[in-house]
């Protein structure tokens, strides 16, 4: 989902730092008030930005025979709704930017945008969905990992589609091009990274119970119904 | 069903389906091109269908190898991992202690989270 530097034309670089620079803005004031207001939720916060650190790291091969990195932006936005993620997802972003010449400065406001601002919010959207449902936490998570991650890889090829449109085709056909070469990959990835966010959840729900339930993530339920 | 046996089966999933991932993925490409980033198949495919787009900046600085590059992504892994096990210890050391804000309620919590698990 890393669009190159310089690979996006300098009028597309400049609407996606307009667009991105709110999200962002906003993300770290909640960082900032959730870690002010509920100093207990500093090593939770530390742990999803983390997540997200670790697992966009790690390049992975895929059933089409080439490879791709998750997100794992999803986490986050299931425990602190979705603005903190577009702070930390920049923070990541800057990293692989600045020293492994991964993504770039000037595609920032796009990735950022790709990565943190609408993986996280479609996560999001899908998770409250599942819990208006009353589905398991577990399949919660896991489908709002598995989404983050998927309509990161979509939006980046979107994004490209719209700034490089095909010839004959035009935009569609090229986002359509661009989608082939992220979305199928993408796939066995995101499935992935579900799974790996339900045991993470499984494992924070063991050692933060009472924090997960004070952000409402886990509802409170009284100590004889909980299974031990 | 026990909570282990539940980590146990979401873990074997999770080799599974890389392992999965890699024979198909192996099988169906030539060993030349094989498991290729999609970052940098998508710039290819930029720089393919349009041949006249001359990036107009270059990254400030560059892995000069694949070793030194692959290098830097495992700091990056080895950072958020320690930060990660540092989150999630201090979190396992201060379990069943009530959150300071809302004591009553916690209160009710602390004999299930103290209990030892197995």
């Amino acid at each position: 989902m890393h669009i190159a530097e310089g690979f996006l034309p300098v009028g597309h670089a400049i609407a996606w730092f307009a667009v991105s620079t709110p999200f962002v803005v906003h993300g770290a004031r909640a960082v900032m008030k959730e870690t002010r207001e509920n100093p207990e939720s500093r090593l939770l916060l530390a742990a999803a930005g983390a997540f997200t650190f670790v697992l966009s790291s790690i390049k992975l091969p895929s059933v089409t025979g080439s490879s791709s990195h998750p997100t794992g932006t999803g986490l986050g936005a299931v425990l602190f709704r979705p603005p903190v993620m577009a702070f930390l997802s920049t923070v990541v972003l800057v990293f692989q930017a600045l020293l492994l010449a991964h993504g770039g400065l000037t595609t920032l406001g796009a990735n950022v945008f790709a990565m943190g601002i609408a993986g996280p919010w479609v996560g999001y959207a899908v998770w409250r969905f599942s819990q208006r449902l009353r589905w398991h936490t577990n399949v919660g998570v896991f489908l709002a990992l598995t989404f983050a991650d998927l309509a990161t890889y979509l939006v980046t090829s979107a994004q490209l589609g719209l700034a490089f449109p095909d010839p004959a085709s035009g935009m569609v056909g090229s986002l359509a091009k661009f989608a082939s070469i992220f979305a199928i990959s993408q796939v066995p990835l995101a499935l992935a990274e579900g799974i790996l966010g339900v045991l993470v959840f499984r494992l924070l729900t063991e050692v933060a119970l009472p924090q997960l339930e004070r952000l409402g993530v886990v509802g409170k339920r009284e100590p004889e119904l909980v299974e031990v | 069903m026990k909570k282990s046996t539940t980590n146990v089966l979401l873990a074997v999933a999770l080799v599974a389906l890389f392992a999965v991932s890699f024979i198909v993925g192996g099988a169906r490409t030539d060993p030349e091109e094989r498991f290729t980033g999609t970052d940098s198949a998508a710039t290819s495919q930029i720089e393919e269908a349009n041949p006249e787009y001359v990036p107009w900046f270059a990254p400030l600085f560059q892995p000069e190898s694949g070793e030194i590059e692959s290098g830097l992504f495992a700091l990056q892994a080895g950072i958020g991992g320690a930060v990660l096990g540092f989150a999630i210890g201090g979190l396992w050391g201060r379990r069943g202690a009530p959150l300071r804000d809302s004591g009553a309620k916690a209160a009710s919590i602390v004999p299930v989270t103290t209990e030892p698990t197995p």
